[in-house]
């Protein structure tokens, strides 16, 4: 039986030959697309097996590879925390490569394949070796692999100005966020004792003692530079724009998969480098996660267009895993390791949910996408005649984000809220009181996420067509598309029902990391029911739920049916006012309206209404018109004057520009005698 | 009357006396807030007769009974009149968003808490986990007074403010020395009068007990 | 004699399932004598019902199958809490299957798929209701948790049955978090199942109509079984709250003298629980939809001062 590590290692190396050997396909087009993207496929299995493997066993197992720069080898390392990434890349890569078989054959004779697929096996490549790398040197390559093949297929539809604009976005911010970085582990290397170049080692990082201030500025440099690439508020700004115009197979990606490397990031450097902290580190982590959750929530609610809309969802979810992780942080800085195992277990948990019910949101959009040409959901409406398949697995998404039982976003925030109601246990009497205005804010943000969610799919899928083009033209997507999604759909129900699995599968990483492990009490009744601490604490069972319910739906549906009662279709009540047309529909913007008013004081919100009398009555109106502006408030306060500055200093270097060649030669002839002075 | 009884039932005192403060906050209508206020008030005098009972301390029981007619019946009272004569009792007053100031008390009340752990660690006194809630009616009286354009509520900020700092005494240290109480009444009610005075020059000169008008008398340059 | 705890549960599913509609009409009863109207009588329910059930149904055109879908998942999401929150004993198998907060998210289901179903039509009025719905259930949401949190805070679980067994046996102390942390979950109660002053389950005036905006397309045993999971919504939020809050009476196993003993104490609870209910109802206006955010705020303070009372005070 292979060891997990060269499953893993022929997973990369599959990828990589995919990129290598794409162009040599280009002349065979008609199995250029299926080949690679299968092959895609069968290397995410291979990861997912991997994974699942290091994680069930608690194993670790390390390898230095003879290829690097001279005498900094590439070290490699597998342990349970990164066999759980693993998974989750490995999982969502899997259905997303499906899915991708049909999708990208939307962009077919348009646009060139060859570089769609080697971008896309390069991204995932390059995520499968960040969570593999046991050396700074080899995660900042990886890390900037995944940066830079991302950054070109957000590119992908390069002659739109607005994809070039935030494909720029994108990179200038993962770019900052790089090198904090480089600069957290530069901390960790130069304070880890270690002589010469040995300081650059996981290894050595694990094994440094740090002063107190030295510790925190590592960790905050790190943090700083993951959470500008999972979006946390307020380095979020780049997400809404770059998902929305990235292809839909690699939104999925992106938004479902990428941002969670950062996770892995901070827990890396928390639990697995610097270990002993002070319980303010957690502090700032949850209260950045709440911030991220209840204003993702909120921006999300906000938008209109499909894709946006949930890139904001995404800046929300990031903001619920690093609850659960600050949570954990607090809880390991007061000693109580079986607490901060159960919040670690929630933040895993929500990581891997997310990344599947998102992966299944953005490739519902894509379908949506494919089928309508729009972005724009009140163009649309009524899709769910249309499209019988994609709408049924798109809810599964819907419901599964908005943390509705049975299904797994639920069992993820159920966790979350049980280690907040854990809270008490802390020594602490400040915090005690504090973290639980925590809770209601999740509880807050779990609620506007369903309400968001109902808007989606009412205003997408139900209804009737509200577009322009004959809703008679849209049509179902195909099979491979539909398979990604299915599959992605079934995966939402199954961590939803079975989690007690799935906690006792993903055991070894607390244990390893908090010193604690749950399944021993989450597991205590059985796999039937979860019992996170105690019984009597708290209890939840995903199957009886499931099964009861489906239980009284068909029972009640069979009784109701034994008699024969006629069903009769007729026309929309229109209340005696005969010309009802759907454009009388409440739109996305009306839908939100009213959470709009009422929290709106937090957005930017412009709102002009404009009434034109009508021409032969002045009393009467015309036409109105309707407009309405929402900006996120962090891009006037934070990124503006960032610009301004920017643009400033940059005009003053530009004086420097004189454009003669004398005053050129006159600087380098500066430049030299100042050196010289310096050298003399 | 059990000991521990007293305690419970002083407890639950101090957390209407809290809830109170919290109503004085959110409550617009003026005359809504002089009642809360008297309840505020019955709920002090309340707790101060209970502290007096477990304590055994009697002179506490001369305070609640001054408090009942000073705090409960006179000067409300004396602002009832204020109001109906003044004509500003459908006044409503303009308050900076509710929701946030409620957030802010929130804060202020844990904030009270952490201030007082050190001293709840060194009391031995029955009523030591009490001294927070005081000390948090004090603060909360004080966020009304900044957050309130009008005078009448701007006065009974300044009230509540009194009775936190009774409860405070009570609860730190079973109430301050009778002279000084006596003292602090007799202070309250010559201000109650005084403000009754100057209630009756603001509303003649601007027509209008809303303070944000006193901006006009800042010479302008 | 003593029964299973299956025989208990089989009897919590059938006691509430029956007793709904004759709580929803007794509801009904008292609150047509507080305002001096003729009572239609408690058994009016289960005439509508049954009347519902005989009916045809009449679809529109372009009603999905979430439209005709809706009705049984509300039935049976509805149903299932019936099996988990103890009314008469709390040796209940199924109770281990959600804590509160899995209970709350459980009814979370029933508003999600019952918006749906106002925005499957197309018509203004479904897509008014399930806005207006959805903004209710958001602000009240975090006002729930508290209120939960504060009890959980008092007995050490979430779980309801353990709630129970602890309050149930708890020498009499004041605590004036659970007072708050009650005070909260009424008014947040009265929210989640539409109740005056947050939504009138009598009107059909669009100004003012939430969850019946939602439901005006549907008929028939669409209708019925929608109308009958609502009435037992009711009773389990009266159930829910008994349970949380006062749960003397309630039996620890299936010892029959004691299950009548709990059964009695439950009606005569819910009674009690349904006066209070009218009499808010007759005292008060409906709010306007734009105040309910001060009335919400208000219920998410009154739940936090319990949690930080229990900390400070207790």
């Amino acid at each position: 039986m292979p060891a997990s590590l060269d499953i893993a290692g022929f997973a990369v190396l599959l990828l990589l030959a995919l990129a290598v050997l794409a162009p040599l396909l280009r002349s065979v087009r008609s199995i250029q697309i299926p080949l690679a993207f299968s092959l895609g496929a069968v290397a995410s299995l291979a990861a997912v097996v991997a994974g699942i493997m290091t994680v069930a066993a608690g194993s670790v197992a390390s390898a230095t590879m003879s290829v690097g720069l001279p005498g900094l080898p590439f070290h490699l390392r597998l342990d349970p925390l990164a066999g759980f990434f693993l998974v989750v890349i490995g999982l969502v890569g899997l259905f997303v490569s499906i899915y991708s078989i049909g999708y990208v054959k939307g962009y077919g004779g348009v646009r060139s394949m060859t570089q769609m697929i080697c971008f896309y096996t390069l991204f995932l490549a390059g995520m499968l070796l960040v969570v593999l790398a046991d050396d700074a040197y080899f995660f900042l390559v990886a890390w900037e692999l995944m940066a830079a093949a991302s950054y070109f297929l957000v590119m992908y539809e390069d002659e739109k100005g607005e994809n070039r604009r935030a494909a720029f976005l994108y990179l200038l911010i993962a770019h900052v966020g790089a090198l904090a970085i480089l600069l957290a582990f530069g901390v960790m290397a130069g304070q880890s004792g270690a002589s010469g170049f040995d300081g650059y080692t996981f290894d050595a990082m694990r094994s440094a003692h740090l002063s107190s201030g030295w510790a925190a500025a590592a960790f905050f440099l790190a943090f700083f530079g993951f959470a500008a690439k999972a979006g946390v508020i307020p380095l979020h700004v780049w997400l809404p724009e770059a998902h929305p115009v990235a292809p839909s197979n690699i939104s999925a990606l992106m938004s479902g998969v990428m941002l969670k490397t950062s996770i892995y990031g901070i827990c890396r450097f928390a639990f697995d480098f610097i270990k002993i902290f002070p319980w303010w580190w957690g502090g700032v982590v949850l209260a950045l996660g709440l911030i991220s959750a209840v204003m993702g929530v909120l921006y999300a609610l906000m938008q209109h267009d499909l894709k946006r809309l949930l890139a904001y969802h995404s800046v929300e979810n990031i903001g619920i895993i690093l609850i659960g992780l600050g949570l954990s942080m607090i809880f390991a800085a007061f000693h109580l390791p079986a607490l901060a195992a159960l919040a670690l277990v929630a933040a895993l948990y929500h990581t891997l949910n997310h990344a599947i019910f998102k992966g299944l949101l953005f490739m519902g959009a894509g379908a949506v996408l494919h089928a309508t040409h729009v972005r724009n959901m009140e163009e649309m409406g009524g899709l769910i005649h249309r499209m019988p398949w994609t709408a049924p697995l798109f809810l599964v998404g819907c419901v599964s984000i908005s943390a509705l039982p049975p299904f797994n976003g639920f069992v993820s925030e159920w966790l979350t809220f049980q280690a907040f109601l854990l809270s008490p246990a802390l020594p602490h009497p400040l915090l005690r009181l504090l973290i639980p205005l925590g809770a209601a804010l999740l509880a807050l943000t779990g609620a506007l996420a369903a309400a968001c969610f109902v808007k989606v799919f009412g205003v997408v899928f139900l209804g009737q067509w509200r577009g322009h083009q004959k809703p008679e033209r849209i049509h179902e997507v195909g099979p491979s598309m539909r398979g990604g999604m299915l599959l992605a759909a079934i995966s939402c129900l199954l961590l939803g029902i079975l989690p007690t699995w799935v906690i006792g599968w993903l055991d070894t990483i607390p244990e390893q990391l908090c010193g604690a492990k749950l399944s021993e009490s989450a597991g205590k009744l059985g796999w039937l029911w979860l019992t996170p601490i105690a019984h009597e604490r708290a209890s939840y069972s995903g199957p009886v739920v499931f099964i009861g319910i489906l239980a009284v739906v068909a029972v009640t549906w069979l009784l109701l049916h034994v008699r024969a009662t006629s069903v009769s279709r007729v026309p929309i009540w229109d209340c005696g006012f005969v010309k009802l047309t759907p454009r009388m529909q409440y739109t996305a913007s009306a839908f939100s309206m009213p959470l709009r008013r009422v929290l709106g004081f937090l957005f930017a919100v412009r709102e002009q209404v404009e009434i034109v009398p009508h021409t032969n009555h002045p009393a009467l109106p015309g036409s109105l018109q309707y407009r309405l502006r929402i900006r996120d408030r962090f891009w006037n306060w934070l990124y503006a004057p960032q610009g301004d500055a920017a643009y400033w200093v940059a005009r003053q270097v530009g004086r420097l520009q004189q454009g003669r060649i004398q005053i050129y030669l006159l600087y380098s002839f500066v430049t030299l005698i100042v050196l010289l002075v310096f050298l003399g | 009357m059990t000991h521990t009884f007293a305690v419970q039932l002083n407890s639950l005192l101090a957390a209407l006396i809290l809830l109170t403060a919290f109503a004085l906050l959110a409550q617009r209508k003026i005359l809504g807030l002089v009642h809360i206020f008297a309840w505020q008030g019955f709920f002090l005098a309340l707790s101060t007769a209970v502290i007096g009972y477990a304590s055994g301390e009697h002179h506490l029981y001369i305070s609640s009974l001054l408090t009942l007619v000073m705090k409960v019946i006179l000067l409300p009272y004396i602002l009832y009149t204020l109001v109906r004569k003044l004509k500003v009792h459908r006044d409503i007053d303009a308050v900076v968003n509710i929701p946030t100031t409620m957030l802010l008390g929130i804060m202020l009340v844990v904030f009270s808490y952490h201030l007082t752990a050190p001293i709840r660690e060194l009391s031995n006194l029955m009523t030591r986990s009490t001294l927070a809630v005081a000390l948090a009616t004090v603060m909360l009286g004080m966020l009304m007074m900044v957050t309130r354009r009008h005078a009448v509520t701007q006065i009974l900020g300044f009230l509540a403010m009194e009775n936190g700092l009774f409860f405070a005494a009570t609860s730190a240290t079973y109430g301050m020395p009778m002279v000084v109480e006596l003292g602090v009444a007799l202070d309250l009610l010559i201000a109650a009068f005084i403000f009754g005075i100057f209630f009756f020059h603001i509303s003649t000169t601007f027509e209008s007990l809303d303070v944000e008008q006193m901006a006009k008398l800042k010479e302008t340059d | 004699m003593s029964l299973h705890p299956f025989g208990i549960e089989l009897l919590q599913f059938v006691l509430l399932l029956g007793l709904a509609p004759a709580f929803a009409g007794w509801v009904k009863t008292l609150k047509c004598l507080a305002q001096g109207r003729t009572a239609p009588g408690i058994l009016q329910p289960y005439r509508d019902i049954r009347r519902l059930f005989g009916k045809d149904i009449v679809l529109a055109e372009n009603a999905s199958w979430i439209f005709r879908f809706t009705p049984y998942l509300v039935f049976g999401v509805t149903a299932v809490a019936a099996g988990i929150i103890p009314l008469i004993s709390v040796d209940l198998p199924l109770a281990a299957t959600a804590d509160v907060i899995a209970l709350v998210m459980l009814f979370g289901i029933v508003r999600f798929f019952t918006a749906l179903a106002g925005m499957d039509i197309g018509t203004a009025f479904g897509g008014m209701g399930s806005s207006r719905e959805m903004m209710v259930a958001s602000l009240a949401e975090p006002a729930m948790l508290m209120a939960v949190f504060t009890v959980s805070l008092a007995s050490n679980s979430s779980s309801l049955t353990q709630m129970v067994a602890v309050m149930g046996h708890a020498e009499f102390v004041i605590r004036p978090s659970l007072a708050f942390a009650l005070a909260a979950f009424i008014m947040v109660a009265l929210a989640e199942t539409g109740r005056i002053p947050v939504d009138n389950p009598a009107t059909h005036l669009e100004l003012t109509m939430v969850h019946e905006a939602m439901i005006l397309e549907y008929s028939g045993r669409h209708l019925a079984l929608i109308e009958w999971a609502g009435m037992m919504k009711l009773t389990l939020f009266f159930a829910l709250g008994i349970a949380a809050f006062s749960p003397w009476g309630i039996a620890s196993d299936g010892d029959i003298g004691a299950l009548l003993l709990a059964f009695g104490s439950l009606l005569l609870k819910l009674a009690v629980g349904a006066l209070v209910m009218v009499l808010i109802e007759t005292g008060l206006a409906k709010m306007r939809l734009f105040r309910l955010p001060e009335y919400l705020g208000s219920a998410f303070l009154l739940a936090t001062l319990g949690m930080i009372a229990f900390f400070i005070l207790e």
